[in-house]
């Protein structure tokens, strides 16, 4: 399947999650924090620490460890807090 | 740890009540120790939005206190900060201000009257329209019919609070301990001569019973029964926002669920956000006894109430959701006051949703008493020989 990675297209494979996807990409960060704008990624990767939030469709604060992709999602990095758009 | 030797008074609960007793206690020149079966500030206390509210209260009695405890708050912060530093005394409080709303026709009339009362008693309230409602809260509902707007609404961090309180009676030379469980009393020609903890008996002139929720059981150890309840309530918590929610805002229903004794169900949407950026999403109150289980249709009701005063939220991800126990009285009342029962066992609890707002002025309440000086408000109607404490009471 492809997804959307910051506007490019990208493979991925079924059962991939989303930072699965990003982290075989060599993408890193996909988050900066809301104070300093600090970079973040991948941290526990079991759901627990909320540091891999990423948008995913327009929906913000989605934890890329836990979200599996499907075919066609829209994923981009996210700074800070962000509003569903 | 060095066994407890001896204090002038024994407070039993360390959450915001319990804290406040003791720091007001402290203050009056009592060696105070604070025990806790569990963390400080680590139950009901931990599990609130840190409300300190004139909004949701009608006249009477316990807006008395809510405007005495209003004016006291700041005064205790700057208390606080004069003796522990900025940082320890660094409660996140934050006087933002309330705005009650109406979504329907028929709630503008019974808010109006509940505003106009308020008014009569002291509260600054004013009476807004939609427009200017919606120009306050810009994500607001434009569905709403009518608001009030509370500028003396606060927010405060409880467990910061507790836990600074609890740091100023330490100061001052007392001693507060977590871990450690107050099983009974220790009676001497029918008065308070101490308190049992473990198999120790600390001798003290005075047991104040600050157990919130638990308040009924401890009572019961000491051997002077009130009735107190759980009312269970549920938060949900999103990840931390943009500014969405300026004040605390809830919806004009709340007052009335708020004030009834259902046992069912009952849910009334309260949306605000804390410094950090998230939003707590509440309130919900059922009597459900002590069930922690998490039950996902009440925050689905919760989910869904919320959506419908802040439409913005409907695609926000919930991050968590946590539950607690309010402590219940029949009356609605908390008691406050020395057992006639048993002189030198005192009541400090039964706030339900309101014991961080109520807790200074509760404390000055007790400290009052205690030293036999006239509390500012009155204190009858908190006393704790009254029937609604009594009348069920299982011995």
């Amino acid at each position: 399947m492809r997804v959307v990675w910051d506007g490019e297209e990208v493979e991925a494979r079924e059962g991939q999650t989303v930072a699965g996807v990003l982290m075989g990409l060599g993408v890193r960060s996909w988050r900066t924090t809301r104070g300093t704008g600090r970079p973040r990624g991948l941290f526990c990767g079991i759901g627990a620490c909320f540091d891999c939030l990423v948008k995913v469709n327009g929906v913000p604060d989605v934890r890329a460890c836990q979200r599996f992709v499907a075919d066609g999602d829209d994923i981009r990095p996210q700074s800070g807090a962000e509003l569903p758009s | 740890m060095s066994p407890i030797e001896s204090a002038d008074v024994v407070v039993v609960g360390a959450g915001i009540v319990g804290a406040a007793c003791a720091e007001a206690l402290s203050a009056a020149g009592r060696r105070v120790l604070v025990v806790d079966r569990g963390a400080p500030a680590g139950a009901t206390t931990a599990s609130g939005e840190g409300n300190v509210l004139l909004s949701d209260k009608a006249p009477g009695p316990e807006l008395r206190l809510a405007l005495a405890s209003r004016r006291l708050w700041p005064q205790l912060l700057e208390t606080l900060r004069a003796e522990l530093g900025e940082d320890l005394a660094d409660v996140e409080w934050e006087s933002k201000g309330g705005l009650v709303v109406a979504l329907h026709e028929d709630s503008i009339g019974p808010l109006r009257i509940l505003t106009e009362a308020q008014r009569e008693a002291g509260v600054d309230v004013q009476d807004l329209g939609q427009g200017a409602a919606c120009a306050m809260e810009p994500h607001l509902t434009r569905a709403v019919t009518a608001a009030a707007h509370y500028p003396e609404d606060a927010q405060v961090q409880p467990v910061l609070a507790a836990t600074a309180l609890l740091a100023a009676v330490r100061a001052r030379g007392g001693e507060v301990r977590g871990g450690t469980e107050a099983r009974g009393l220790v009676v001497q020609g029918g008065r308070v001569a101490g308190v049992r903890i473990g198999g120790d008996a600390v001798p003290c002139g005075a047991v104040v019973n600050a157990c919130g929720p638990w308040a009924g059981h401890f009572s019961v150890a000491a051997g002077a029964p009130i009735e107190i309840l759980p009312r269970r309530g549920m938060v949900l918590v999103t990840a931390p926002l943009p500014r969405v929610v300026g004040r605390k805002v809830y919806a004009a229903d709340y007052v009335a669920a708020v004030a009834s004794g259902d046992v069912d169900l009952r849910v009334s949407p309260v949306v605000e956000s804390t410094a950090t950026g998230t939003v707590l999403i509440g309130s919900s109150r059922q009597r459900v006894g002590f069930d922690e289980s998490l039950e996902v249709e009440v925050l689905r009701r919760l989910a869904r109430s919320a959506v419908r005063l802040f439409p913005v939220l409907k695609d926000v991800p919930v991050m968590r959701a946590y539950g607690g126990f309010r402590p219940y009285t029949p009356d609605h009342l908390p008691v406050i006051g020395e057992d006639p029962r048993m002189p030198g066992l005192w009541h400090a609890g039964g706030h339900e949703g309101a014991g961080i707002g109520l807790a200074p002025g509760t404390a000055r309440m007790l400290a009052d008493l205690m030293d036999r000086r006239r509390p500012e408000v009155d204190p009858v109607p908190f006393r704790v020989a009254r029937p609604a404490l009594m009348a069920e009471v299982r011995t």
